[in-house]
């Protein structure tokens, strides 16, 4: 197993030192100068820019800079931010768990509900049951998340008035961090009404996010299922009298499943993806919006860094999801 | 042990709440995150709302709702009849905000005042680089290192400013917002614990707000100051809700769950103008739009083919197809008309197609480029279709337009250039209300390859202007300008667009909010009915 592990890893590095390159050369090819981007419509002396030029080392051979910044990185210094002028891991740290537990429940969400509809339509193949389900979860899946996002808000929110706009939890509740999880941090504050208002706060952003993977999850189940129903095994349980629901629970699914793990696994890279427009758009304090309004604010810094970090995150559950597989699926392990 | 603690602080924090529900809240929408609480450092009007308008006062500050300047930590202040010294008399009794990290042990005095500004100006002071790559920006974009020579405590609650030459505008930048006054005492404390940092994050000031909490991008809470010293707010509380996305930020003062937004999205405007529940305040931005041509590439050096060009474009046709149901104000003069010194009786060119065409015949003008970049500013929401518009404007009279497309920061480092050629479409934004800090900025002979898109250098204009920033009498100041807008005029190194509105959605229980003609939002003096 230790050897699988350090197989994984070795074909990972190759990655991570790409993911380095790309960083780093994406704020640098972006047209204009930082520096002269800072300055905005005042404009700077040619001695101020000089000046900012060597402060924040542009100066410096281009490839002396990538290494600074590789070296810096792995010390775990992923710089400074340039408008907060605070380190950016220290707020990465401050901003991800509302990042998480916003991932968190999109998968909880997009897995209880995608599962069950994948396993419906797979069952009741070819029925309007399963061209409904597939057909909403086209939709889905085609939904561009800042309209999607937009028309809850203006339907629930505006119009209806279930549920807040944005946000994270209601302003009146008062709560210093303990976890950085609200749902979490309200119970241990002893506050059921922090911990409601918290849950009302997740409704919207948790459907919108879970949106693309739950289609995703859906059409994957569905698809695995109906292999498996195929299987001969499975035709042996019917013929031996097994209810239809031991076969399709029992035998059918847990075979199924396999193809589901890896698919929910790889939903990672969506969620955080997804992340950025869903908390610009519900005001969500998380890694998303903070690198969005690093972005307008030309913080290149926190861009190449916070890319950086993100990415290094989906790797990093990929190769979790790798391992996991190979614990439940021994011939990966083998095969590999 | 842990779940006792945890349930007293529970029980405690109850009883806060309890406390906290009889206050009176304000809740403000705020548009993005501040970049951090001091505003020496920062340089965004979100940074200066949630800092220096909020927890911060300044020795002179701009009277609520227009531009003009009146006393504040300076009660009184005098000029040397040579425009080079002001001494400031300070208020007696100014309190600096107690809080769970700062308790002040003196009130408010010159110390703090001269610390205040040699932070920035002086790179021997330790905190002169406090943060890293920190730099100051406003203090240094303003030329105030150019123009500052001292500060100089003549007693405790006196301090003179010394400058090396006169500058007229000088009052109007100690009003803005990096010009707020720090605790000194406060700065030693941290210095001495070597928390230098915490000054840009754990805010203390004299303001009318103090700082009580941040969570980053979510929430700020403030509290009144009890001892401000024009009095405590009427209102308890105030929260700042950041909420970047503009609809989201409508929606959330229809839903009740704030009382005032900035800058809704202007396609909402037209519904919101007609909405009872809310009241939507407006008000003509002080910022400019317009379109600099190179006065130093024949034949735009001559002022009767610059005129052609600027007759040949429908403006009202523009504004109208630009700034949609927004509106916005037809420039007559560089500055807008919120502005002191403004010249009412300056008309803009008329749209004259056939006599531009003629002229442009004459000159043998029939290609020009014409420039264009992606960004979305409030002085022009939509550059590249206002070139598309006058490119179908300058057609009419024979004159083929090339749209120049660059993203925005390629866009302005190109279009400053002293040898781009044809009609580069800027505009800019106002910092301190003083008519210098249009003028000077953008058409001074200074600012040739930094902020003059023109390469404009006009004799008698730059004289003037230049006068006019060396003496302090309001009256002069007012002459000189309106004949430099004259000039202007006759000479027209831009086409002037127009100065946007700006809007704010406030709800029906919030009283005694102003919109500030700076652009910037500040909570003194707003009540909320029950």
């Amino acid at each position: 197993m230790l050897r699988f592990i350090l197989n994984k890893l070795a074909l990972i590095l190759p990655t991570v030192i790409g993911i380095t390159i790309c960083a780093f050369v994406f704020v640098r090819i972006l047209p204009g100068d930082p520096i002269l981007a800072m300055a905005g419509e005042h404009g700077v002396t040619p001695e101020r820019y000089a000046l900012l030029r060597e402060q924040f080392g542009y100066n410096l051979p281009i490839w002396e800079q990538y290494f600074r910044y590789v070296w810096a990185a792995l010390q775990g210094d992923f710089g400074v931010s340039l408008s907060s002028k605070r380190p950016v891991l220290e707020q990465f740290l401050t901003l991800f768990p509302a990042t998480f537990e916003l991932t968190l429940f999109a998968s909880i969400f997009s897995v209880i509900l995608g599962v069950p509809a994948g396993m419906i339509a797979a069952i009741r193949r070819g029925s309007w049951v399963d061209q409904t389900l597939m057909g909403t979860a086209l939709v889905g899946y085609s939904m561009p998340i800042f309209w999607w996002g937009l028309l809850l808000i203006i339907f629930f929110s505006g119009y209806l008035g279930w549920t807040p706009v944005s946000g994270r939890i209601a302003l009146q509740f008062f709560l210093k961090p303990i976890t950085g999880f609200m749902t979490i941090d309200s119970l241990l504050y002893g506050k059921f009404d922090a911990f409601v208002s918290a849950l009302r706060h997740l409704v919207l952003p948790t459907i919108v996010l879970g949106t693309i993977p739950l289609a995703v999850i859906a059409r994957q189940t569905r698809s695995a299922m109906l292999e498996v129903l195929g299987e001969d095994y499975v035709r042996t349980a019917r013929a031996k009298g097994l209810s239809p629901n031991r076969v399709v629970g029992l035998h059918a699914l847990r075979n199924a499943l396999i193809p589901v793990v890896t698919t929910i696994g790889l939903q990672v890279g969506t969620l955080l993806a997804g992340a950025i427009l869903t908390e610009t758009i519900f005001s969500w304090p998380g890694i998303g919006k903070w690198m969005v309004d690093s972005i307008f604010k030309r913080d290149y810094v926190v861009v190449q860094s916070g890319l950086l970090i993100i990415a290094l995150i989906v790797m990093a559950v990929n190769l979790l999801v790798d391992v996991l597989y190979a614990v439940i699926n021994p011939r990966i392990r083998v095969a590999s | 042990m842990k779940l006792t603690s945890t349930l007293l602080a529970a029980t405690a924090l109850v009883a806060l709440m309890a406390g906290v529900a009889e206050a009176k809240t304000l809740i403000y929408c705020s548009e993005a995150s501040p970049a951090n609480f001091d505003p020496g450092t920062t340089t965004g009007g979100n940074d200066f709302d949630a800092s220096s308008r909020t927890i911060y006062s300044r020795l002179v500050e701009f009277k609520h709702g227009s531009t003009e300047i009146e006393p504040g930590l300076a009660e009184s202040w005098e000029i040397s009849a040579d425009g080079l010294t002001y001494t400031f008399h300070l208020r007696a009794g100014v309190k600096f905000q107690t809080t769970d990290f700062f308790k002040p042990t003196r009130d408010l005095n010159a110390d703090d005042v001269i610390f205040s500004f040699d932070r920035q100006q002086n790179p021997e002071n330790p905190w002169n680089k406090y943060l890293p790559d920190l730099a100051w920006d406003y203090y240094t974009g303003m030329d105030m290192p150019k123009y500052v020579k001292s500060w100089e405590k003549v007693d405790d609650l006196t301090v003179k400013l010394n400058l090396n030459e006169p500058n007229a505008p000088m009052l109007a930048n100690l009003g803005m917002d990096f010009a707020s006054i720090v605790s000194k005492e406060y700065a030693d404390q941290l210095q001495a614990s070597g928390a230098l940092a915490d000054f840009s994050t754990k805010p203390v000031g004299t303001g009318p707000f103090q700082f009580v909490d941040y969570q980053l991008d979510a929430v700020i809470r403030y509290a009144a100051f009890p001892d401000y010293y024009k009095g405590k707010e009427k209102i308890d509380d105030l929260v700042f809700a950041i909420t970047p996305d503009a609809t989201a930020r409508t929606q959330k003062v229809l839903a009740g769950e704030c009382d005032i937004a900035p800058y809704p999205n202007p396609a909402d405007i037209a519904s919101l103008k007609t909405n009872d529940t809310i009241n939507l305040m407006e008000q003509a931005g002080l910022n400019i739009g317009y379109m600099s041509y190179n006065t130093t590439i024949a034949p735009l050096d001559r002022a009767d083919v610059r005129h052609a060009l600027s007759q040949a474009i429908d403006r009202n046709a523009l504004i109208q197809a630009l700034f949609q149901d927004a509106g916005a104000t037809p420039a007559q003069n560089l500055i807008p008309p919120t502005m002191w010194s403004w010249n009412k009786d300056v008309a803009a060119e008329a749209y004259d197609p056939e006599a531009a065409k003629k002229v442009l015949a004459d000159a043998g003008l029939t290609t020009i480029d014409l420039w264009a970049s992606d960004r979305v500013r409030p002085y022009n929401p939509n550059f590249q279709r206002a070139a598309e518009l006058i490119q179908a404007d300058w057609a009419k009279v024979g004159v083929t337009a090339n749209i120049v497309n660059y993203e925005w920061t390629k866009y302005r480092e190109e279009g400053k250039k002293q040898d781009r050629p044809g009609a580069f479409q800027i505009g800019w934004t106002g910092d301190n209300g003083d008519p210098d800090n249009f003028f000077a900025t953008l058409f001074s002979c200074a600012a040739i390859g930094v902020s003059n898109y023109s390469s404009w250098c006009n004799d008698e204009f730059e004289a003037l202007i230049q006068k006019a920033k060396t003496t302090s009498d309001i009256a002069e100041r007012t002459k000189l300008y309106e004949e430099a807008q004259v000039i202007f005029a006759k000479e027209a190194p831009a086409f002037l667009l127009a100065h946007s509105q700006v809007y704010t959605i406030v709800a029906k229980s919030v009283t005694g909010y102003q919109m500030d003609p700076l652009g910037i939002h500040r909570f003194d003096g707003t009540d909320k009915a029950e």
